[in-house]
């Protein structure tokens, strides 16, 4: 059994079908990669399978149950958290303050959601930015926030939605070190990015969407051979 | 105990034997009134201010608590109405706003603010005619439990301390930190694992409480509301902002001394510029607004900040130079 499994999940929006019968598994413990064009509809199967959007068809299945219909916080309450590409710090509360409304759905307590934060910020290795007002975070750091928040909220499976765009390469390198570390402790990892370098050397499987249908899924050396994805990016004179 | 708390219980016994030495009860009368304005604002700042769930219409729940204890005690239900009688206005508005919070927060935006502006209109109108129930626009009138304005004085007292403790101490909870995290971005909240719709009701059955409590003992304080008083849209769902706005917007103090300033300012106008008083108060809005965006406890917060920190930056590293 997987530990997330999309069967036939369909999202329109009006005329418009922004994700297309997308069949796909994650098994727990894999780094599984999602990539595509812009516009692709990428964010949307994130969307979807955070709440925010209920599928128009199809089901969604977190460790066996089905939890499409379901409200956001539900779903993090059964340990799927997420990260927004657009990141949403909650700009007048300090960094260590963000990472513990997080850590507030585990536990009633200060000290204890304290603690978890604290943990949080260090596995991130955020210390130093701790006392921050988020808002006044450089991008780079907003973008860590979102991971230490998604981690407090102590996630079996962590959605992270294009989490190095816009870092410098010394940042992106940190990044990747802290996504294998979150790997290395036990999360199950679905990923968005564009970065084709960083999907590719962490990333045990990949998926690429293209017009919101899957146009192929299996190792990145697969993927990244296969026509029809060079097609999707470069056109079809290079496939 | 921290530093904060021994000021504030100490502040707190200096008012509590102010009656001891004031006896000019119009004076008392005026310390009545900002205390009983700190703790509206100190209501509605729960819900507006660190929710941000902003109402155009806590009238309605201060005229419900009003109301609630003008009726018990015409009818003759409840002698002890200026004690614990109080509660009963907190919880009928408590219930009201539980009708209406259920109904709106499902809605994100505008709807909240005015479906409550709505809410405290229809509810003018009941009271205007419902003259069986309300007696109508001729209002309720009876005469105070108390005689000396000190009673008064200490009751509410009693209740701004108590208001002012149970939201500081709600703040620096679990649930303080959902209602900020809900005022930040909604989204995110939810993603975090927060249930918004049931958060913003929770924030709203306090604020909602308080103020009934507030509107019922204006009714024992004064001994005489009718529905335009009560219900009134500018004299107090607009004031309720207007007093914590003053005061500084999602700040401890903030409503307390908005309070204050409203109530000694609007009296003095009304007192020296008599019917131009209106003209001035809009002037010194005006004037606040521009000058201390934050009110006046939020830009000094903001401003003592500034220089703690310019006096510590030698010291410490800063981040800027902690992390890659």
């Amino acid at each position: 059994m997987s530990l997330l499994e999309l069967k036939g999940v369909t999202k329109r929006f009006g005329g418009l079908q922004a994700v297309g019968h997308m069949t796909f598994g994650v098994e727990k413990g894999e780094i599984f990669g999602l990539i595509g064009p812009n516009g692709a509809g990428k964010t949307t199967v994130f969307n979807v399978i955070n709440g925010f959007y209920a599928p128009s068809e199809g089901e969604i299945l977190f460790k066996g149950e089905r939890i499409d219909g379901l409200k956001p916080y539900e779903i993090c309450r059964r340990g799927l958290a997420r990260t927004f590409q657009v990141v949403k710090p909650l700009a007048r509360l300090t960094v260590l303050e963000n990472v513990m409304v997080s850590a507030f759905s585990r536990t009633d307590h200060r000290h204890e959601a304290r603690a978890m934060a604290l943990e949080a910020t260090a596995f991130t290795e955020m210390e130093a930015w701790r006392d921050r007002m988020a808002g006044s975070l450089p991008l780079g750091m907003r973008k860590r926030l979102e991971m230490a928040r998604a981690l407090a909220t102590k996630p079996e499976l962590l959605l992270l939605d294009e989490n190095f765009a816009g870092l410098n390469p010394a940042e992106v390198e940190k990044t990747i070190a802290i996504v294998r570390k979150i790997h290395e402790s036990g999360v199950t990892i679905l990923i968005i990015e564009h970065n084709m370098r960083v999907i590719m050397t962490i990333s045990q499987r990949l998926l690429c969407m293209c017009y919101g249908e899957k146009i192929s899924e299996g190792t990145p050396q697969e993927v990244a051979n296969n026509p029809s994805v060079i097609e999707a990016y470069l056109g079809a004179a290079h496939a | 105990m921290s530093r904060s708390t021994l000021l504030s219980l100490g502040g707190l016994a200096l008012l509590a034997v102010l009656p001891a030495l004031v006896r000019n009860p119009y004076v008392l009368h005026m310390l009545i009134l900002c205390l009983l304005w700190t703790v509206l604002g100190q209501s509605w700042n729960l819900l507006g201010g660190y929710t941000g769930q902003v109402s155009f219409g806590h009238a309605a729940f201060f005229g419900i608590g009003a109301y609630t204890t003008g009726i018990l005690v015409k009818s003759g239900l409840s002698p002890a109405t200026a004690w614990w009688g109080l509660l009963l206005g907190g919880l009928a508005a408590a219930a009201a706003s539980a009708l209406i919070g259920w109904i709106c927060f499902r809605l994100r935006g505008p709807y909240f603010a005015l479906s409550v502006l709505a809410l405290a209109e229809v509810l003018r109108l009941v009271a205007l005619n419902w003259k069986q129930l309300t007696n109508g626009a001729e209002g309720i009138l009876f005469i105070p439990a108390f005689n000396s304005k000190a009673a008064y004085y200490w009751i509410v007292l009693a209740l701004a301390a108590l208001s002012m403790a149970a939201i500081r101490f709600v703040m620096n909870g679990k649930l303080g930190f959902y209602f900020l995290a809900i005022r930040e971005d909604q989204d995110c909240a939810e993603s975090l694992g927060i249930n918004a719709t049931k958060y913003k009701l929770i924030s709203l059955l306090i604020s909602a409480f308080f103020t009934g409590v507030a509107g019922s003992f204006y009714m024992n304080y004064m001994g005489f509301i009718d529905p335009g008083i009560v219900f009134s849209i500018h004299d107090i769902s607009v004031m309720m902002i207007l007093v914590t706005m003053l005061g500084g917007v999602a700040t401890t103090w903030g409503p307390a001394v908005g309070a204050a300033i409203y109530i000694l300012m609007s009296e003095a106008f009304r007192t020296y510029l008599k019917s131009g008083h209106l003209v001035f108060f809009g002037v010194l809005i005006i004037v606040i607004i521009i000058f201390f965006p934050q009110g006046i406890v939020g830009t000094l917060n903001e401003s003592l900040q500034r220089r703690k920190r310019r006096l510590a930056a030698p010291l410490a590293s800063g981040p800027a130079k902690g992390a890659a």
